[in-house]
């Protein structure tokens, strides 16, 4: 079941009726329990977008459709939840109250807020002013807010930024439960390496176009970036390991070269040839921040 | 439903009324000038038919004209404002929560909060009318109570134009400017510029058709017309006496009702154009 259609959305804010758009023609649909990154450098267009979805903002053109609800339409506003990016609160409230609110305003029973508050590890700081709290601690506090009464579809701005690894892993972990349940996750970042395996499709932004759309795989392979290999020479086998692979050069004591994806086995097959020279090696594929650079910079 | 997110955001406002000690603030500026009043109007009225607390009454109507409304809008002019700066607007208009609802939970605590502060100030001037004159003080007892739900009308209505300038502005910093100016104008101002233009008019078509309805217009004058007009007593205390007896009495009245109304809707109006 399809919970989010974006076709052909644009949106132009006021004063900025020529130049590029904040968001030039994106369509998007994700699905139930499917959980779809946008990535973009800043002012690339995801909270933009995030917004219109939210019917926060009207689309200059384009159309929004959650669960076949108009964006901003009571029942739209019911079926998602939002976590902003640095999500604020007022700093007077406990927690507890804030989140007690906020179960309020969706209708449901107030009592749960130290069950929620329980399951984004914020149990020992309900009763204390959201003032006194951390940046991490909001943003638990944001992902508590998100949860309630079982959303079908969230969009989260930016959740992970200002989460330590392992709050960040235990975040996602909440996500993967969510996703097998059916809610649709929309999600932004400004790095790839954030995301990593954890969202089954990852769409990138820039300067409001469209990049790119697919799994973290088809952008690799898009990418087609080569492969890093560095051998460390057993000692005085340097000159003789230089000949064997003329195209590597020397860098901090190792002999470097890139290969491309295709040429793999053939590089291996080398390298166990020469093993009598070659005391250590390593293959690097290129980084996740690698290919993403990598694609932006081919968009701009 | 929709009364459950109203209660909801006017105690959650409540709350926050109560923690930036906006209520201390209001009672103990109330209390402090009804003190005073009573203190210093306790000799004065001395020699006058009418009862004490219908005095008191009468010096408090002076007094509140220009400390409710100020208190209305020190406590409102952030309530837009201030959830724009904080980032925690948007939040919450994702939730199926509609900007009207969010207005009304927001006046409704503020209210309450004006209603405590004129309450604590209004009691405490009472409590000391009927200290110093024991059971005569009864007689005030319908002007104490006029003036309390009438202040109350006129703190909801400059509650919802603290709501507008906090959504005109957009930032509490402008705001609270505009609130303070809109204070001067409406409190301070315009009864000059009414004065100035009766001195100038000498007894002309200004004075006679247009003044009226001026002090009307301005709900400020109307609470102060309607809480003298009403009361007997007033007469002897109050320098807009004779205007207030050429006035019937609905009119002052009709324009405390319909300010808080239509402050509303303005205020509604103005939070609609604000863009998250």
């Amino acid at each position: 079941m399809t919970l989010l259609t974006l076709s052909h959305l644009t949106k132009r804010y006021d004063g900025h009726a020529t130049g590029p758009a904040a968001l030039a023609d994106v369509s998007l649909t994700i699905a139930a329990g499917e959980r779809v990154a946008l990535l973009g450098h800043n002012g690339a267009g995801k909270s933009t977008l995030m917004k219109c979805v939210l019917g926060l903002i009207a689309p200059s053109s384009g159309e929004i459709a959650i669960a076949g609800h108009a964006q901003g339409s009571p029942v739209a506003r019911a079926l998602s939840s939002y976590l902003p990016e640095s999500a604020a609160f007022h700093p007077a409230l406990t927690g507890r109250e804030q989140i007690r609110h906020f179960l309020r305003l969706r209708g449901e029973a107030a009592s749960k807020a130290d069950g929620l508050l329980d399951r984004v590890g914020l149990q020992g700081a309900a009763g204390r002013r959201i003032g006194t709290y951390s940046k991490g601690m909001r943003q638990r506090i944001g992902l508590a807010q998100a949860l309630i009464g079982a959303p079908r579809l969230m969009v989260l701005d930016e959740p992970t930024s200002g989460l330590d690894p392992i709050s960040r892993r235990e975040f996602y972990d909440i996500l993967d439960e969510l996703a097998e349940n059916g809610t649709a996750i929309l999600l932004s970042s400004h790095a790839l390496s954030e995301v990593e395996a954890r969202t089954d499709r990852i769409v990138i932004l820039s300067k409001g176009q469209q990049v790119t759309e697919g799994t973290l795989n088809d952008l690799r392979r898009h990418a087609a970036l080569p492969l890093t290999v560095s051998m460390i020479p057993r000692l005085g086998k340097c000159a003789s390991l230089a000949n064997a692979f003329p195209e590597a050069q020397e860098e901090h004591g190792a002999l470097v070269f890139s290969c491309a994806p295709d040429d793999k086995g053939q590089v291996l097959e080398r390298l166990a040839a020469n093993t009598e020279r070659v005391a250590d090696f390593d293959i690097h594929p290129p980084s996740l921040d690698d290919i993403y650079a990598h694609i932006s910079r081919r968009a701009a | 439903m929709m009364f459950a997110r109203i209660l909801s955001t006017a105690r959650i406002e409540f709350a926050i009324a109560l923690r930036n000690r906006w209520v201390a603030v209001g009672v103990v500026l109330m209390v402090l000038f009804s003190l005073v009043l009573s203190l210093a109007g306790a000799g004065s009225a001395g020699s006058l038919a009418a009862d004490p607390l219908s005095v008191t009454v009468a010096s408090l109507t002076s007094l509140s004209v220009y400390l409710v409304p100020l208190i209305a809008l020190l406590i409102s002019f952030d309530a837009i404002a201030g959830e724009v700066e904080r980032g925690t607007l948007p939040l919450h208009l994702t939730y199926p929560l509609s900007r009207s609802e969010m207005l009304l939970g927001k006046l409704a605590a503020q209210l309450a909060v004006v209603a405590i502060a004129v309450g604590a100030g209004y009691g405490l001037a009472a409590g000391y009318a009927f200290l110093t004159a024991g059971g005569d003080a009864f007689a005030g007892l319908p002007a104490l109570w006029r003036l309390i739900w009438s202040s109350t009308l006129l703190g909801a209505g400059f509650l919802s134009l603290g709501h507008m300038m906090s959504a005109l502005a957009r930032r509490p910093s402008g705001a609270a400017a505009l609130a303070i100016g809109l204070w001067l104008i409406m409190i301070v101002l315009y009864d000059l510029g009414l004065l100035a233009a009766i001195v100038a008019d000498d007894g002309g078509v200004f004075t006679t058709d247009i003044f009226p309805w001026a002090l009307i217009l301005n709900p400020a004058d109307a609470f102060r017309i309607y809480n003298l007009a009403a009361s007997d007593a007033v007469s002897a205390v109050s320098g807009l006496a004779g205007a207030a007896s050429s006035i019937a009495i609905w009119k002052p009245l009709a324009s405390l009702l319909l300010w808080p109304v239509l402050a509303a809707f303005a205020a509604r109006f103005a939070f609609g154009r604000v863009t998250p």
